[in-house]
């Protein structure tokens, strides 16, 4: 006779947790997780004791202090009596203006470069590959360094200008002014200006936006949206009728008439750069520095963009231009609504990288004395007040939010292109 | 099992034994070399001549410290510092001292826990612009484009200045030396600005020195001199000390070339204590009695290292002004050796 019996209920051990495999892997990973937080936290508590015992615990009070130094290129209002962390927000705001000019321009200069080394004109690809292998196997530094050297080195100093017979003499009718310290351009000027809106009262963060340029942007935005709407019109009217309405001058007067107004009730009109006592005055100046810093990051980062580019092109099988040339489509047509959009697809998430690196390679900035983060607060400010370690980690803090912003719009965009699967 | 655990706990005091500061004499000792951090390149001050061998008027404090420690002038490691790497290289001990014309100020004293041992170069913050300019004081510089080494106390009195006397102009901070007379000499500054001492070793090295002017107004007050960490007060008297017998010997006319007669022992009894013939100086810093000998003998006294280096018979030609001995209306005075 045989009892039919429930298998022993198994009574947990201790010894299970490393003889038993269900539990083994998770008692290593317990383990590991627990040496790796007591040598973060003995990494910690060592720098901190250290520290005291120099005498130098970490406090931030010193950003409250005056800055006492003055910053060439600053795009909010600053004196050398202002605080350090004020002088860290100018610098801030460096950092973003050369990142966002050298992202726009290495994305333009990268994908015509990147199309045009798959041109079926051999002299136009082997320039481009030239190109491209100089740019992207030379260090950005020495790049940097290189163009700011020629700019100082080949453009006459300001008082070449000067005299009766200069030696130098301005360009497009007297308005601009190429020179060792810079590029002198007309600056925008408005006579019946709105003024702007103070932000954040007298903290150190205040900033000062131009209504006028709001206004801008505004009627900009509106114009385009119309426009768009008479797009969409003339593209249901083509579905419904199969003739498309001629509308290419309802959308340009859209955008342009409604600026052209809003220009003229401001007194839009140009100041030009004049030649009076050391430097041009007037104008908008930029300085060596910036040009240099965005030219050497822009065609580095191209170079790279170009290959991207490039590589997400061939990825497309050569069937889908064969089957779209089939039905039809144009070259141009085949390109715009066949090949750009696949492609995409795999040109955004290295594009996304090589904006974070462009970013973080503004750093670089230094070597010109371009005052960007890295100059203010982690240079100038960090020498004053010997403060190293809070101004370092407020470096990296303020990296990593701009590059994590970065990425989170990519993706937003590249989200937006990628294939829908339905 | 236990054992491990006993092991582990070992290991973790080790670890944090380790992070405990040891003497910076004994390293020294220990190391047999001196690291000292110097400019990256300041002709007269600090820089490598056609040998590639380290020669100026800082180097000779660096040679004079390594002497008196080491007994060899030579076992110096020369670090390059610039404005800005300078006291994070000294405060992680990555240098045991600096002697890079840094200015004495009370917070780099005091905030950034260093201890100046003294002064060895009484300076002050001048300008320089070119001849063809046509400016004769400072303050005709409205508007001008001012080249500037950053993170030097000179950018803050350059700010000051031109606050002061409400004129404007335009910063061009710049990382060392040689870019700064690269962009000055092309044009895109139109001065100059740091202290005069340096102004007149960069003038020096110019192709044509005559076409540039040093401005008259001596802006600030830069009283430049070796330093060292905090806290260590057996290292901050050696360095202290050694500088002072570099000035004492000046003043009571021991030279590189009647030193070994005068240690045999003379009639002055400072001379004595200090070349060690008499008392036990040496022994209450942690050295021998002969320290000060080899000290002064590496490269001279004072005066003969300010000769030889950026003396009135150099490219550089520095007057001694303001660092003259004391006995020659000078603020050169040294504690006496007692």
């Amino acid at each position: 006779m045989t009892t039919l019996t429930d298998p022993p209920k198994e009574q947990f051990r201790l010894s299970m947790l490393l003889y038993d495999t269900r539990y083994r892997s998770a008692t290593i990973q317990v383990i590991a997780l627990i040496g790796f937080m007591l040598l973060a936290a003995w990494l910690i508590s060592n720098t901190m004791q250290n520290l005291e015992a120099l005498g130098k615990p970490v406090e931030f009070g010193f950003f409250a202090e005056p800055a006492s130094y003055d910053i060439n290129q600053r795009l909010i209002e600053y004196t050398s009596r202002d605080t350090h962390l004020r002088a860290a927000f100018v610098g801030l705001l460096n950092t973003l203006v050369v990142a966002f000019l050298g992202c726009v321009t290495a994305t333009i200069l990268g994908v015509i470069i990147g199309v045009a080394r798959l041109s079926h004109n051999w002299i136009v690809a082997r320039i481009m590959t030239v190109y491209v292998e100089m740019f992207r196997n030379v260090p950005v530094l020495l790049w940097i360094v290189f163009i700011m050297a020629i700019l100082i080195e080949t453009l006459p100093a300001p008082r070449a200008f000067r005299g009766e017979t200069p030696e130098a003499s301005m360009m497009l009718g007297d308005s601009v002014a190429m020179t060792n310290r810079g590029v002198y351009i007309p600056e925008p000027l408005f006579s019946n200006s709105l003024g702007d809106v103070h932000l954040f009262g007298a903290s150190s963060l205040r900033f000062d936006v131009s209504l006028d340029l709001m206004a801008i942007l505004l009627v900009l935005g509106i114009g385009i949206w119309v426009s768009n709407w008479i797009k969409h019109r003339a593209d249901r009217i083509q579905e419904q009728t199969g003739d498309r309405p001629v509308t290419w001058w309802q959308r340009t007067a859209v955008i342009v008439v409604p600026m052209a107004i809003l220009l003229y009730l401001l007194g839009f009109h140009l100041g030009y750069p004049e030649l009076k006592g050391f430097n041009f005055k007037g104008g908008t100046h930029l300085r060596n520095s910036l040009i240099a810093l965005w030219l050497a990051l822009s065609l580095y980062t191209a170079a790279f963009i170009a290959e991207i580019v490039r590589a997400g092109i061939l990825a497309i099988s050569k069937g889908q231009t064969e089957a779209a040339a089939a039905l039809g489509l144009r070259p141009r047509k085949i390109m715009r609504l066949v090949i750009l959009p696949q492609a995409l697809r795999v040109i955004i998430p290295p594009l996304i990288s090589n904006y974070l690196n462009l970013t973080k390679n503004s750093s670089l900035a230094i070597a010109v004395g371009y005052m960007d983060i890295t100059g203010t607060l982690g240079g100038i400010t960090m020498n004053q007040t010997g403060r190293e370690l809070e101004c370092v980690l407020l470096l990296m803090l303020v990296y990593l939010s701009i590059s994590l912003i970065i990425s989170a719009i990519m993706n937003w965009y590249n989200e937006s292109v990628k294939l829908k699967e339905r | 099992m236990k054992k491990s655990v006993i092991l582990g706990a070992a290991t973790v005091a080790g670890l944090a034994a380790g992070a405990a500061a040891a003497g910076t004499m004994d390293d020294v000792k220990a190391r047999g070399k001196l690291n000292c951090g110097v400019t990256t390149g300041l002709v007269g001050f600090a820089a490598p001549d056609a040998n590639g061998e380290w020669k100026g008027f800082d180097v000779a404090v660096c040679r004079a410290v390594a002497a008196a420690v080491l007994g060899d002038a030579n076992a110096v490691e020369f670090v390059p510092t610039t404005g800005k790497t300078r006291f994070t290289a000294l405060a992680s001990g990555e240098v045991d001292m600096l002697a890079r014309n840094t200015t004495w100020t009370f917070s780099r004293d005091v905030d950034l826990k260093f201890e100046f041992v003294g002064i060895n170069y009484y300076d002050g913050q001048g300008f320089m612009v070119p001849k063809s300019l046509g400016v004769s004081s400072a303050k005709e510089l409205d508007g001008a484009t001012v080249c500037i080494q950053t993170g030097t106390t000179t950018e803050l009195n350059l700010a000051d200045f031109f606050r002061s006397n409400n004129i404007s102009y335009e910063p061009v901070p710049i990382e060392t030396n040689a870019e700064a007379q690269q962009q000055y000499l092309a044009g895109a500054c139109d001065v100059y600005t740091t202290d005069a001492s340096g102004l007149a070793a960069t003038r020096a090295t110019f192709e044509n020195p005559g076409d540039h002017v040093l401005l008259p107004e001596i802006i600030s007050k830069e009283p430049l001199g070796p330093l060292v960490r905090h806290g260590d007060n057996e290292w901050g008297d050696l360095v202290r000390w050694t500088l002072n017998a570099l000035i004492s010997a000046e003043e009571l006319g021991i030279t590189s070339a009647n030193i070994d007669e005068m240690a045999a022992g003379t009639e002055n009894p400072e001379i004595n204590r200090l070349l060690g013939s008499e008392g036990t100086l040496g022994e209450m810093l942690g050295l021998d009695a002969e320290w000060a000998k080899r000290a002064i003998k590496a490269g001279g006294n004072y005066g003969e290292i300010f000769a030889q280096n950026i003396g009135e018979d150099t490219p550089i030609g520095l007057a001694r002004g303001l660092n003259a001995q004391w006995t020659d209306g000078g603020l050169l005075y040294s504690p006496p050796f007692r």
